[in-house]
């Protein structure tokens, strides 16, 4: 059931881009990893144009796959989300905890190509 | 003997007996104290009050008469004594302490005592001016001091016109207000050539006339009454005939002429008593007899009697003490005094008629607004000594610590009391007391204990309260303590920053009125407009929040979505393992047979934990995001709606069974409960807010604990609010009594509406009430009397989200696009593989990490 996918047409890709939800996040499954992809339709800086971040959906606070489901938004003009469960900010470039900067979630680099959202 | 009687009961033989014969506030406050100071853990406490009433707030007595009931005016908790162990003996007089037998004596008995405390307080003074016979002619001779004081005169008032108070100082001023507050056209007559002659000079007392007169409240001063005389077949009952020859009709005498300490019982024992009346006490509040102590307006210290509620709390802090760990020694007190009489502002501070040798006065007089203003300094200037003030008390604080602290004056001290327009009303800084300043002398509270209570983490207005007690006696200190406050945290560098966030320099009340005034529905509006940006996990639920409680938008539409945490977001709540417990709501916890059958085969299908809840519900746990809109397909076809158990918002209104099949209930409580939770469903709220609805007062719906609890009575219902359970419980307060059904709705509509709007984010309404500076009465004012005007617009408001109520899954359910969310994966539709139960009594369970280890292993 794991592999029958319905738009897994080229390796590469992960999801259509009408997947993704504006200002907030989804998950995708990529070779068993699970990615939180969050969209900023205008950009980080609300100007300069479509975004798309990858980061691990794991939450090594509270151990249960949700980061996807955090509030996405800014720490000093820095973007992030917030773990839904313990409420700790991620930093949606790098992956690092502001709370605790030992702590880093793996980032995937993603990109928008026309209608699909792809993975390198 | 006869004595062994039910006192004897009582007794613990382990420890020592303390009597304390009073249960007024001083009394009320001595148990207090020693129960504080572990006094329960050596001496067994009995308390004897006269009265039949707990303990009550005599200060504030003239509002029994409007709004405030018995209830409202009781000090402290109402189990205080149960849970310390303090026997409390209300409605029980005694009648003689035998010293010889170290025993107290009452109708029922003896009780013997190793320690014993007189607080017995004052008894009004009655002038012996002849009159017609009291048993006859109660309501020419009533008297202001007790409840059932103020019940007669209630009483009698409902037939009356007219009633005049003898007796023009502090008291007779406040019996005046009750008068006018029943309705009645009052008159105070007083002997002196001034009102107030004690706290105020010439000029005070004829500002304060003036003022007072233009109440509609007639003065008499320089007036002695010789006589009352009944006329039977006058206009009014009575005729007062002056010595002057001048006379004045009336329905009711009302007698405020003075105190007298309540001292009958120690002059019956031997104990000394003052030549004019008093138990003489020492500096340790021990009367001739060491083992006997007095305390407030019956004891006499240094020829003295203390009409003021803070010395008596002084007093009884001394005995607490000596009796427990160390004995603070009692030195006179400050009987400096703030208060509103029928709403004009007076205040007395120090050596107000400049009676130091040598000193000096500033004046300021304005006669055309009846305002007056008097500081006297030391002969040298170079300090305050007291000061008078009528018709304007902010300046009482400021002058009160000058005195009180012997704080320099500065170049020009007439400054002190000049208008704040004319660079006058010098506001002296919080930074410029001393740690020993007293801030509030009720609670015996200085600024270094405030400073420490700011060190020990003390955030806001209404922990310090609590922590420090400071500004919970008489309240007159609270500008003070706010001020204080505020300097203590700017001086550690914790400005308080009252900004939602990064993004928005507002408040959560400021952002709201930003989004009713210019009809801002969405987000990014208000970010473009007012914010900067991102956003972030505060501020967007905050806002979402708002524009819900305004508009009303379903919070699954596109520009809403991104706003919610996560349990609005998808609608159900979040458990610790990434899964979701789903809540249907079940309106007064009344659910059919059918609903629970559909229930449970719900549960079984999708492999759900149950638990019943605190609210009245039944709450299914464990399901995935995926399996969400299934399950709630199958809640809806079976006739249920969504709980909003995941929102800031109405969660359950508990109700009993009521008169339907009570035999006790005298109202359908249920009925009330399912329209209460019909009605406020879906309102989003700054926190959550529950209700309960009790069919009588036996209060099984435990209404008392709810942000609203409604509780029947015979005539209709009573109407608690800013209760709480969890972490810091709160009773909720008395806020209407006896309203009809509709009256109840208008008020809660209100009461809701104004929360919502004046609430800051996440504030429960207990600590909003507490954060609220005019208290409970304030908030009367304005759901109840709609002194802000604010009445028509509250209740539009709620109008609009009730009709506007829309079932939050029913509408996702009919949007595809919106169910787009409700994947656990966009591409793919496997369930998250790290999400594992095991079983425990017959149910499933999140597994525990080393119970994952060992599955694992097997699996191997």
């Amino acid at each position: 059931m794991s592999t029958a996918t319905a738009i897994n047409n080229t390796p590469r890709v992960l999801c259509d881009v009408q997947d993704l939800v504006d200002d907030s996040g989804v998950v995708a499954l990529h070779d068993g990893r699970q990615i939180a992809l969050f969209y900023l339709p205008k950009g980080r800086d609300r100007q300069s144009g479509p975004e798309v971040f990858a980061i691990a959906n794991h939450d090594p606070f509270s151990k249960a796959n949700v980061i996807g489901r955090g509030i996405v938004g800014d720490k000093d003009g820095e973007p992030v989300v917030a773990s839904p469960i313990y409420k700790q900010h991620f930093r949606l470039t790098d992956g690092v905890c502001l709370e605790d900067d030992r702590v880093r979630l793996d980032t995937f680099n993603v990109r928008i190509e026309g209608e699909r959202v792809v993975i390198d | 003997m006869q004595h062994l009687t039910t006192h004897e009961a009582a007794i613990q033989q382990d420890k020592k007996q303390l009597v304390i014969i009073g249960n007024g506030m001083v009394g009320h406050h001595c148990v207090e104290q020693l129960i504080e100071r572990g006094a329960t853990q050596h001496y067994q406490i009995h308390v004897f009050g006269d009265e039949r009433h707990r303990a009550y707030d005599r200060v504030h007595l003239s509002e029994y008469f409007s709004g405030k009931d018995a209830d409202a005016l009781a000090l402290g908790e109402a189990d205080l004594h149960a849970t310390h162990g303090v026997s409390l003996h209300l409605g029980v007089r005694i009648t003689r302490i035998d010293r010889d037998r170290g025993e107290i004596i009452t109708a029922d008995g003896r009780l013997p005592y190793d320690s014993l405390i007189i607080a017995t307080g004052s008894y009004p003074f009655v002038p012996p001016i002849p009159g017609p016979e009291v048993s006859e002619h109660p309501q020419a001779r009533l008297v202001y001091r007790t409840l059932d004081d103020l019940d007669a005169i209630r009483y009698h008032a409902a037939n009356a016109r007219r009633g005049v108070v003898i007796g023009g100082g502090l008291l007779g001023l406040e019996a005046a207000n009750a008068l006018k507050s029943l309705g009645l056209e009052a008159h105070v007559v007083e002997f002196a050539p001034r009102l107030m002659p004690v706290q105020l000079d010439d000029q005070g007392g004829t500002a304060l006339r003036e003022r007072i007169e233009a109440l509609g409240v007639g003065v008499h001063t320089d007036c002695a009454t010789e006589a009352i005389v009944a006329k039977p077949d006058g206009e009014y009952a009575y005729r007062m005939n002056f010595q002057d020859g001048e006379h004045l009709d009336t329905d009711l005498v009302l007698f405020s002429a003075g105190i007298r300490p309540q001292d009958g019982l120690a002059r019956d024992c031997g104990l000394e008593i003052g030549e004019r009346g008093g138990i003489v006490i020492d500096e340790t509040c021990r009367t001739s007899d060491p083992e006997i102590f007095a305390i407030g307006e019956c004891a006499l210290w240094n020829g003295q009697i203390f009409g003021l509620v803070a010395p008596g709390y002084t007093m009884a802090r001394t005995v607490a003490g000596c009796l427990t760990d160390v004995c603070e020694p009692f030195s006179g007190a400050d009987m400096s005094t703030k208060l509103k009489l029928l709403g004009v502002d007076v205040g007395s501070i120090g050596d107000a008629f400049a009676t130091t040798e040598g000193a000096k006065s500033y004046r300021w007089i304005d006669e055309a607004g009846s305002g007056y203003r008097r500081l006297v300094v030391s002969s040298d200037g170079k300090k305050a000594l007291g000061a008078i003030l009528v018709g304007d008390n902010s300046y009482y604080d400021t002058l009160l610590q000058y005195v009180q602290n012997g704080i320099d004056l500065p170049e020009d001290p007439a400054a002190l009391i000049l208008p704040q327009s004319e660079g006058g009303a010098l506001m002296l800084g919080a930074d410029a007391l001393p740690d020993t300043a007293m801030v509030c002398s009720c609670h015996n509270v200085t600024k270094g204990a405030v400073c420490r209570a700011v060190d020990e983490g003390c955030a806001d207005i209404a922990a310090l309260k609590i922590e420090t007690k400071a500004s919970t006696g008489c309240g007159g200190c609270a500008a003070l303590l706010k001020q204080v406050f505020e300097h203590e945290l700017e001086s550690r560098g914790m400005e308080v920053d009252k900004s939602l966030c990064e993004h928005f320099q507002y408040t959560r009340q400021e952002l709201y009125a930003l989004v009713r005034v210019e009809e801002i529905t969405s987000f990014d509006e208000l970010l473009e407009k007012h914010g900067h940006g991102l956003g972030c996990d505060i501020c967007k639920p905050t806002i979402g929040s708002i524009l819900a409680t305004c508009w009303n938008q379903p919070i699954m539409d596109p520009q809403n979505v991104a706003l919610q945490d996560t349990n609005d977001t998808f609608m159900a709540n979040m458990q610790k393992n990434g899964t979701y417990s789903v809540m249907p709501r079940v309106a007064g916890g009344e659910i059919t047979p059918d609903k629970l059958v559909a229930l449970g085969e719900v549960a079984k299908k999708y492999d759900l934990y149950t638990k019943i809840t605190g609210g009245q519900r039944i709450d299914l746990f464990g399901a995935e995001l995926h399996e969400l809109p299934d399950i709630w397909e199958e809640l809806i076809n079976a006739g249920f709606e969504t709980g909003h158990a995941y929102g800031k918002s109405l969660r359950t209104v508990k109700s009993c069974v009521g008169n339907t099949w009570c035999r006790y209930g005298v109202q359908d409580s249920v009925a009330m409960a399912l329209e209460l939770e019909h009605r406020y469903k879906g309102l989003r709220t700054p926190h959550k807010v529950k209700m309960g609805v009790s069919g009588c007062t036996r209060e099984c719906a435990e209404a008392q604990g709810k942000d609203i609890g409604v509780i029947a009575t015979e005539a209709g219902w009573n109407l608690y609010v800013c209760g709480n359970g969890g972490m810091r419980p709160r009773h909720a307060e008395l806020f209407a009594t006896d309203i009809d059904s509709a009256t109840l709705i208008r008020t809660i509509d209100r009461f809701l509406m104004f929360y919502v709007r004046t609430a800051d984010k996440l504030q429960r309404t207990s600590v909003w009430r507490e954060s609220l500076e005019g208290g409970l009465d304030f908030l009367k004012e304005v759901v109840i009397d709609d002194s802000l005007g604010l009445g028509d617009e509250l209740e539009r408001q709620m109008h609009h989200i009730v009709e506007t109520y829309e079932c939050e899954w029913a509408n996702a359910l009919k949007d595809p696009e919106k169910l787009k969310r409700f994947r656990t994966f966009v591409n793919d539709n496997s369930s998250d593989p790290d999400i594992i139960n095991v079983t425990e009594r017959d149910q499933p369970r999140p597994a525990r990490a080393d119970e994952i280890e060992s599955l694992a292993v097997e699996i191997r």
